[in-house]
């Protein structure tokens, strides 16, 4: 009954497939060319990558760590909400795709955590932080998965904001993070597409199963909305946030809330094709800045979902925990496979070192 | 918090560094890095990490430990030799538009 439906392949559905993502590309293709010379600050002046054995500020590292790490857990928890409907997934096209993208997740949880490691930090160290609440990752992830059409409202609006944060990170400052990214684009092009055509085959569907559509779509719009992080122009600006540091050190290339809005005007569109209704009174097209106004989110509920108290904080902590230590025996063994054959590969080089010796010199 | 000596095994594992070759007749280029025991575990790895979608065809996996790199300090200094010799380049010379096959 999925995936019949032909959807337009000439509308862009997500950034990675806009010119922005080609630029970004080209734009690192470009950063090859490196002056003489380059202090860390000449790097960034000339837009040039920085590589993990340059001189770089101590607080430059610091925020890269914090962010990479804040990313690769956002990656890793991100395999849970979806992850508890593979055995559900309603036929064996749409559950073997689940798993693939499940898997994306985990591959992109590495390579943050490989880009992390070359600033000098270890991958269990960052682990131990996730798992005792040292360090954060998304709040997108501490909603739950109640029903089939959340798995296509997460790749169609999660995925969607993902890829609008992410797209300019291809060209940031930090030359393994974004190469890192640029992987990671053109991945989550496919969770996106698969998301909407989820959403799609339900809006073609029966009347429950648009209801059930139309459900996700109310549930996930608003901390959609939020994954852009706090208002950081206007008067937010003064706010004291991380946006100017990093935009200064060319990390982040666009405020919050430019982002926010691109993600808006390209998903009101989008949303229309699919015969969905935003859940905001206040979403209206704005002639004269040419965007579309949206109403207030709701902050509150964001500071509490990140600090802790969200629907599934607790589960998706102690579920990560669970994983851990019940892979512990997995890696252990690993261990001592390899510990047992190097071992074994010493000892038989010795013998072969006593054989040669005792043959007479030619 | 996971047992201490688990911690401990993962953080013995070693860096490698991988690369890939995408199509037969191109070379070997690097993408990225993983922690694994050994080097079988580490091309196991490499194949599931970053060849997921064909992007290769042939895998060679390389502890970092054994990778000697050029310092970035001594960059200047240390390509400085090539810097003045730009007769090693075939736009240096100066010879007739009209010959043909030069």
């Amino acid at each position: 009954m999925y995936g019949t439906e032909v959807i337009d392949p000439d509308v862009p559905l997500n950034a990675a497939e806009s010119a922005d993502y080609d630029a970004a590309l080209a734009g690192s293709a470009a950063a090859g060319e490196r002056p003489a010379h380059a202090s860390f600050d000449a790097l960034i002046e000339a837009d040039q990558r920085v590589e993990p054995r340059d001189d770089m500020p101590s607080a430059y590292r610091k925020t890269l760590i914090r962010q990479i790490a804040q990313h690769a857990h956002s990656e890793v928890i991100g395999m849970q909400p979806e992850g508890s409907w593979v055995t559900r997934a309603p036929s064996l096209r749409r559950k073997a795709i689940l798993i693939a993208k499940v898997q994306d997740e985990a591959g992109h949880g590495l390579y943050l955590y490989s880009a992390a490691e070359t600033l000098g930090i270890d991958r269990a160290e960052l682990l131990d932080m996730l798992h005792d609440g040292r360090q954060k990752y998304s709040s997108i992830f501490n909603y739950p998965t109640l029903t089939w059409a959340d798995c296509g409202a997460i790749g169609w609006l999660v995925d969607g904001a993902a890829i609008m944060n992410q797209v300019p990170l291809c060209r940031c400052s930090y030359g393994p993070y974004a190469r890192a990214m640029i992987r990671v684009c053109k991945e989550e092009s496919f969770h996106q597409r698969q998301g909407f055509e989820i959403l799609w085959n339900l809006m073609r569907g029966t009347d429950a199963q648009r209801a059930m559509a139309q459900d996700a779509a109310n549930r996930w719009w608003g901390p959609a909305l939020m994954m852009f992080g706090p208002h950081d122009t206007g008067d937010a600006a003064q706010g004291g946030g991380h946006t100017e540091q990093s935009m200064a050190w060319g990390i982040k290339r666009f405020s919050n809330d430019d982002l926010r809005q691109r993600f808006v005007d390209m998903m009101v569109l989008q949303a229309d094709r699919l015969g969905l209704t935003l859940p905001d009174p206040d979403l209206r097209w704005n002639e004269e800045r040419g965007h579309w106004d949206f109403g207030a989110i709701d902050w509150d509920e964001f500071r509490r979902v990140l600090k802790g108290d969200g629907p599934c904080n607790a589960e998706r902590i102690s579920h990560r925990r669970r994983a851990h230590d019940e892979g512990a025996w997995v890696r252990e063994a690993a261990t001592a496979y390899a510990a047992k054959q190097a071992a074994r590969a010493t000892s038989a080089t010795r013998s072969t070192d006593r054989l040669h010796a005792a043959e007479p010199a030619a | 918090m996971t047992e201490p000596g688990s911690v401990a095994a993962e953080r013995s594992w070693p860096l490698w560094e991988v690369f890939v070759r995408a199509r037969r007749g191109l070379s070997h280029v690097h993408v990225g890095s993983l922690h694994a025991p050994d080097a079988t575990m580490a091309l196991r790895n490499a194949r599931d990490v970053y060849t997921r979608r064909q992007e290769g065809v042939s895998i060679w996996v390389v502890e970092a430990a054994s990778i000697t790199a050029s310092s970035p300090a001594e960059k200047d200094s240390f390509f400085d030799p090539a810097a003045d010799k730009v007769y090693r380049h075939p736009t240096f010379y100066d010879v007739p538009e009209d010959v043909e096959y030069l």
